[in-house]
């Protein structure tokens, strides 16, 4: 993925310095407000996105689980098997049932807005993933952050699951000078921080370089002056409907990525004594 | 132009950085997915399991390439 956005941004620079498309840009992602400007609420383009479609999804899901029936529909078979994934195989594979099912709602939570946020993206209207700017992948992560202390801290105590975590056991003592610092930096900080990063990279390179593909696109096929041209118009529209299919299939894999990592983190915070019981 | 600069370069040099920072994470996802398959095919009943934590494993190694992607912005 990432290695795919580095060709899109060279190719932005090479290209720009004629008198090219209209190129994407960073600014794309720092929309002007477009409601309640002024007010704490202001919104612009993204937030609006994101309220908009946290509605659509919790409506979706309260028709669809009133709707519900014992012999399930097409559309109610496919958002349970959706749901059993969630619960089977990222949850309980990692965590084992017992312990998993407190926090299969809250993975299913991530799951469901995180793969819908970055579907946006390629919502035709919409048009911008609703993750690609930091601060929702950063609530996402804090979310989860609080999670595994609360998880460690309950099951070993604040002191304990410090020393668990930053003086792992069987290590030669003067190890620990380096080992500790590292270990909690990693807790405090490098676990959200990577989460966040991971999530809005991604969803802005994928922004960029779908925008990038069409932007070609149109300059080529309209805009242009040289007709000769023309062919690589055809090129870049392959590339960017391929690049829009990726784009569908790279949603799917962060909102997995972000699941099963936080499912892992909060994992790791819990007392180790049950796992060999599983 | 004096004599101590003998090239110069115009444009960002962040997109050249930017490719740097790729070719680590590159080789790394390359050697990640091409174990997982051999692991695969040793044991195909460990594929999805496999296929997980090869996942997981591909999750850490692109952060370090996507950092490269923020600092070319950032920069």
């Amino acid at each position: 993925m990432a290695v795919i956005a580095g060709m899109g941004l060279s190719a932005v620079s090479t290209l720009a310095d004629a008198s090219g498309p209209e190129f994407p840009t960073i600014d794309d992602f720092l929309p002007p407000t477009i409601l309640f400007s002024g007010t704490p609420f202001a919104m612009n383009r993204i937030i609006f996105i994101r309220v908009l479609i946290t509605v659509v999804l919790v409506l979706v899901l309260g028709i669809s689980a009133k709707r519900a029936k014992f012999i399930p529909g097409r559309w109610q078979g496919l958002l349970e098997w959706v749901l059993d994934f969630v619960k089977n195989t990222i949850v309980y594979e990692a965590m084992g049932e017992e312990r998993g099912k407190r926090y299969v709602p809250m993975i299913t939570t991530l799951f469901l807005s995180i793969f819908v946020f970055n579907l946006c993206g390629v919502i035709p209207g919409l048009n911008m993933a609703a993750t690609a700017t930091i601060t929702m992948p950063l609530v996402f992560a804090i979310w989860t952050f609080f999670q595994y202390w609360i998880a460690g801290i309950r099951g070993r105590g604040l002191g304990g699951f410090l020393r668990d975590e930053m003086f792992p056991a069987g290590m030669p003592k003067p190890v620990y000078i380096l080992l500790a610092p590292i270990q909690l930096i990693e807790l405090l900080l490098i676990r959200p921080f990577s989460l966040t990063v991971r999530l809005f990279a991604n969803m802005i390179s994928g922004h960029l370089l779908v925008a990038l593909c069409y932007a070609a696109t149109q300059w080529f096929f309209i805009e242009s002056a040289n007709k000769a041209i023309m062919p690589l118009g055809a090129l870049t529209l392959a590339g960017g409907i391929f690049i829009t299919l990726f784009e569908i299939a790279v949603a799917v894999l962060q909102a997995f990525i972000f699941s099963v990592l936080a499912t892992s983190y909060i994992n790791m915070s819990l007392p180790p004594k049950e796992e060999s019981i599983q | 132009m004096d004599i101590i600069t003998l090239a110069e370069i115009t444009g960002s040099l962040s997109t050249i950085g930017y490719g740097l920072a790729a070719l680590g994470p590159g080789l790394g996802m390359g050697i990640l997915v091409g174990k997982a398959l051999e692991g695969t095919a040793r044991q195909p009943e460990a594929a999805g399991r496999l296929q997980t934590m090869m996942l997981l494993g591909i999750a850490f190694v692109e952060v370090i390439a996507l950092l490269g992607f923020v600092l070319a912005f950032v920069a």
